[in-house]
């Protein structure tokens, strides 16, 4: 503007003139049109992040999450012997309930995979069941005792491992039709198979391979530890060294027999109507342990015999090559089914993956947010109420409105320690109990709910109160039967969302001790309970593969719950707001 | 007998207001004081007074009474107990625990007669105070009730007293959040305070210790042999993993969510709003545990992955990953924030802009921005408290040893995660190491109320400026 205005030397208003038409010109605006494209991108890729963020975020934990509401049962035939709950024809309700129910189990087992004879291939087929398995059995036969002394068809639920393997992802099984004619040794025990051709070189290469990568793996990761100051790390380090050298060692020599160990794929064999899993592999044949046994030791044409490979190394997977060949066999004898995992939402918590379902904490956060609402909501309208129609315009108020304000952005954490301080120790009340949860969230969304419910009466228009005066009312009745019904919706939905956000808080409920392992479900406001995002902490907190999807599977439960909330207070808000 | 004392209430009230209601009524519509436009307020107002009375007294007899009789039971139950049981906290605790567990017959094994004693003494004790408070209580309701019953006249202003006291109510819940605030600041200095000065507590390190310190290690101060503990309490390790994983945050937050913000407010056609918003809002809602686990069961490990594949050494818990998935969990703090005050700046410095023949761009940058800069600071800062005080994410996926580091590839530890380490689990409340998290709940709590409070008033200035 100066250039317009401001006079020459010679007191005469001189114009600065600019060729708009000039190239140069042109290309300055030539480059600032670009410069305006590139800052839109900028934002649309901005907002394209974002997107991106919650997209990957939900999806994966609906891809974790999902298949922990399926689980796998074995459906079993199990003969329950007449005595097994005390003298035949005598067992009561107290003795079945209270019964052993391991040898029944056992035998059902043993039923369904005839022949095992090693103690540990036996143990480890007990395994594959939950501690939980006969809890559909029990309840059927105290439900109705005569099945006692029959063979019962119940369903009977796998251990944690067993259903991760049938939901997969544990190891990959690629089976291979051979060349030659193969012959065993044995049908149990430890075997030797032969066969006619050089049929098992692939598997040596690739047993080779994997050495290799495993060698390259450990070294990696050896020097990493030693590159640590730490001491421990370092002796690790020195030991994984070693390690690494051996391996590579083994995947240089081209002998022609190879050990089998668990850091590499398994290599099996299928043959007679069993399965054979080699320890030692040469060219043309394997020495190694029956672990389904064989019908006879007849030869076996290429085409009745088959070459499996487990693509996971057995120390890398959770279920051992014995359990993945008496899985399988009860898979392809029909026995493994998928149902809908009801016991999530009607068990509570528990140390076994297959048992712990979400019900102890649905309902520990049902009791804490029935505390929150019943105090927040009415103290929370009431100083509403006072701030925005009665408070007089002085220190008193002006402070309790920045407090509010300041309160709302105070850490979760900080509520947690008010809560210990006071209500535990100072008051005495019992740890862990929804009625302090209740209490410290109260605090923790009152700011919330005052703010919403001042936003809510401010917007009713001045009118409607002046209106009521002017006919006769007390300012109270004004209010109270006109101003404030007018804003409930809005206080409504100011209530909801923070009740969403405190059934989102974990942080000061830990401090209160609302983390205990509970497996009953509360029953009162002042026993210990624990509440969704605190389950949810918990197990992620597990070793448990099994309880990492659990965990997920708890996320979209408290997701629904909270999608739910939100689609409430905007329903609420679209549905019965006002626009004055 | 809670729920005895809540029925009576329950009772009375509603008796209360039946017959006072009624009694006013009938006055009204005799002719005894004339007509009913001669009584000064509705029938209703007596009823709704007399319930009040019977309510408001109970209430507060309740509130201190059940406090004050547990109080004095549990005396009763102590005296009962050996002497040195109620000199020591921690055997009081166990003992007092012990006796409950007989009343409500959870004991384990064959009590001692002592402390079948004490558990007699305690019910005895409970049992009468219980009584005695309700006694007051229904006598004090039954005053109040007395009072409004005898004056159902029609000079009695039923409806201004009634008034009065719903007004005083009313205050009382607008002061429960100034109680909260001073129960923070007085719980949380109270114990910092033993922390530093209690001369009885072991361990305690002094101020300019726990402020310039350069190791954290807590765990140290529970050593039977008490040698180098001073050292334990230093708070720097803490502050510099804080800052460091908001300072990602903050470099991940800041550019998406302002652009974002900038794009909705100036670009984004109104269905395109109607889109884009939800989502910000979906991840708004999102409880911060989620996002814990997504950081160290998705995000860390990638972050891992990636390091390992470029030859670098990437800790599993990083400040990297807690920063990033932090700084997400901000983003639409500072969009809608900065939203808000984009929206706030007068159409007539755009339309001026434009005049001038300025680009949008330009103007954004030129114009809108410098004038909103005010709102976007304390949205930034409300962003950075936020991070701070956030305590899920950090307790998933960031670590506990305390390196004083700031490579955002190692693993670091936060205030939040240092309180919630030390007081989950069990506590003593004479150690120096539980009283060490109420002195960094302390720091936590200044640290945020300032950056609030300057947040605010810039807030404040700035919507003066343009209203």
């Amino acid at each position: 503007m100066t250039d317009i205005s401001a006079p020459n030397a010679m007191g005469v208003a001189k114009q600065r003139r600019v060729d708009v038409t000039s190239a140069a010109a042109q290309a300055r605006v030539r480059a600032r049109y670009r410069s305006e494209a590139r800052f839109k991108t900028y934002g649309l890729l901005a907002l394209g992040i974002t997107t991106v963020f919650v997209g990957v975020l939900l999806s994966d934990i609906l891809l974790r999450g999902l298949p922990s509401f399926w689980q796998h049962r074995l459906v079993l035939d199990v003969p329950v012997a007449a005595d097994a709950f005390g003298p035949p024809g005598k067992a009561d309700v107290a003795a079945i309930r209270g019964g052993d129910y391991f040898p029944i189990t056992k035998a059902a087992l043993a039923n369904a995979i005839p022949g095992i004879e090693s103690r540990s291939a036996e143990k480890q087929l007990n395994r594959l069941l939950s501690t939980g398995a006969p809890d559909e059995l029990r309840e059927r036969l105290a439900a109705n005792p005569a099945l006692i002394g029959k063979t019962v068809k119940v369903p009977l639920l796998l251990s944690d491992d067993a259903d991760l393997y049938f939901k997969g992802g544990e190891t990959a099984i690629v089976k291979r039709a051979p060349r030659g004619i193969a012959t065993p040794s044995g049908v149990n025990g430890e075997i030797t198979v032969l066969t006619a051709s050089n049929d098992f070189s692939d598997e040596l290469i690739t047993i080779k391979r994997a050495l290799a990568a495993a060698a390259a793996r450990t070294q990696f990761e050896s020097n990493r530890l030693l590159k640590s100051p730490d001491k421990a790390n370092q002796t690790r380090g020195t030991e994984l060294a070693a390690e690494a050298k051996n391996l590579s060692t083994r995947a240089e020599l081209s002998r022609g027999e190879e050990v089998l160990d668990d850091k590499v794929p398994s290599v099996l064999i299928e043959i007679n109507g069993g399965l054979v899993k080699a320890n030692k592999l040469g060219d043309s044949s394997i020495t190694g342990e029956v672990l389904l046994p064989l019908k006879s030791t007849a030869e076996a044409k290429p085409a009745d015999w088959k070459i499996v490979t487990f693509v996971t190394p057995e120390a890398n997977r959770k279920v051992t090559d014995q359990e993945v060949a008496f899985l399988e066999r009860l898979r392809s004898n029909g026995a493994v089914e998928n149902v809908f995992n009801w016991r999530f939402f009607t068990a509570g918590d528990s140390r076994e993956p297959e048992l712990a379902g979400v019900r102890g904490a649905l309902v520990g956060t049902a009791l804490t947010l029935f505390v929150t609402l019943i105090l927040c909501l009415p103290i929370g309208v009431g100083a509403a109420v006072y701030l925005e129609e009665f408070a007089p315009k002085n220190r008193f108020t002006d402070l309790v409105e920045v407090n509010i304000n300041n309160l709302a952005a105070v850490p979760s954490i900080v509520f947690g320690l008010l809560g210990l301080a006071v209500f535990l120790n100072f008051f005495g009340l019992p740890r862990s109990a929804p009625l302090v949860g209740g209490l410290v969230l109260a605090l923790l969304v009152l700011p919330t709910i005052i703010i919403a419910g001042r936003a809510a009466l401010r917007s009713v228009p001045p009118s409607i109160k002046e209106a009521a005066l002017g006919v006769g009312a007390s300012h109270q009745q004004a209010i109270f039967h006109h101003v404030l019904p007018l804003a409930m919706p809005g206080i409504m939905t100011g209530t909801i969302i923070g009740m969403a956000h405190a059934l989102g808080e974990t942080a000061p409920l830990l401090m209160i001790g609302m983390i205990a392992f509970i497996v009953d479900v509360p029953q009162s406001f002042v026993e210990s309970a624990t509440v969704m995002p605190v389950q949810i902490y918990l197990w992620s907190d597990l070793p448990e593969k099994a309880f990492q999807a659990k965990t997920a599977g708890a996320i979209i439960v408290l997701l629904g719950f909270l999608f739910l909330m939100n689609g409430m207070a905007i329903w609420l808000r679209k549905r019965f707001e006002r626009r004055w | 007998m809670s729920g005895i004392y809540f029925g009576t209430i329950a009772l009375l009230m509603i008796a209360g207001f039946v017959a006072v209601r009624g009694r006013a009524h009938a006055l009204a519509s005799t002719g005894a004081v004339g007509s009913r436009l001669s009584m000064h307020s509705l029938p209703m107002y007596h009823g709704l007074l007399a319930a009040t009375l019977v309510l408001l007294p109970m209430l507060i007899v309740y509130l201190f009474g059940s406090t004050i009789v547990t109080r004095w039971s549990e005396a009763q139950a102590l005296s009962k107990l050996p002497s040195e049981v109620a000199t020591n906290e921690l055997a009081r605790g166990a003992a007092l625990r012990d006796v409950y567990n007989i009343l409500t017959g959870k004991f384990q094994g064959e009590p001692s007669a002592v402390l079948k004693a004490a558990a007699e003494a305690l019910r005895n004790s409970s049992s009468l105070g219980g009584w005695l408070v309700y006694g007051l209580g229904v006598a004090l309701a039954g005053a109040g009730l007395l009072f409004s019953f005898i004056r159902v006249n029609g000079e009695f202003r039923a409806r201004n007293m009634f008034e009065r006291i719903v007004k005083v109510i009313l205050l009382l819940c607008a002061t429960v959040a100034v109680l909260t605030t001073i129960g923070i600041v007085f719980s949380v200095l109270y114990e910092t305070m033993r922390f530093f000065f209690d001369p009885a507590l072991k361990g305690r390190p002094t101020v300019s210790d726990f402020l310039f310190g350069t190791e954290w290690n807590p765990q140290a101060a529970l050593r039977a042999d008490q040698g180098d503990i001073k050292t334990a309490f230093g708070f720097i390790p803490l502050l510099t993993g804080t800052l460091l994983i908001t300072f990602i945050a903050i470099c991940v937050a800041g550019p998406l969510g302002l652009l974002s913000a900038i794009y909705l407010a100036e670009y984004a056609s109104p269905a395109f709003r109607a889109w884009a918003k939800p989502i910000l809002e979906i991840l708004a809602g999102i409880p911060t545990v989620v996002l814990g686990f997504f950081a160290a069961l998705t995000v860390a490990p990638l972050i891992r992955g990636w390091g390992e594949s470029f030859g670098l050494d990437i800790a599993s818990e990083s400040a990297l990953a807690a920063g990033l998935v932090m700084g997400m969990m901000i983003i639409p703090f500072i969009s809608s924030l900065s939203d808000d005050v984009i929206n706030a700046v007068p159409q007539s410095m755009r339309d001026g802009s434009y005049a001038l023949g300025a680009t949008k761009s330009e103007t954004i940058k030129q114009v809108i921005l410098p004038a909103a800069l005010g709102g976007i600071v304390s949205a930034f800062m409300l962003a950075i408290s936020r991070a701070i005080g956030e305590t899920m994410i950090v307790v998933m996926a960031a670590g506990l040893a305390a390196n004083l580091t700031f490579n955002p590839l190692d693993a670091v530890t936060t205030i939040t995660v240092q309180i919630k380490t030390i007081l989950v689990g069990d506590q003593e409340f004479d150690s120096a190491k539980t009283l060490a998290a109420f002195a960094l709940g302390l720091v936590l709590f200044f640290f945020t109320l300032i950056l609030n409070v300057i947040a605010l008033i810039i807030v404040r200035r700035n919507r003066e400026q343009y209203d």
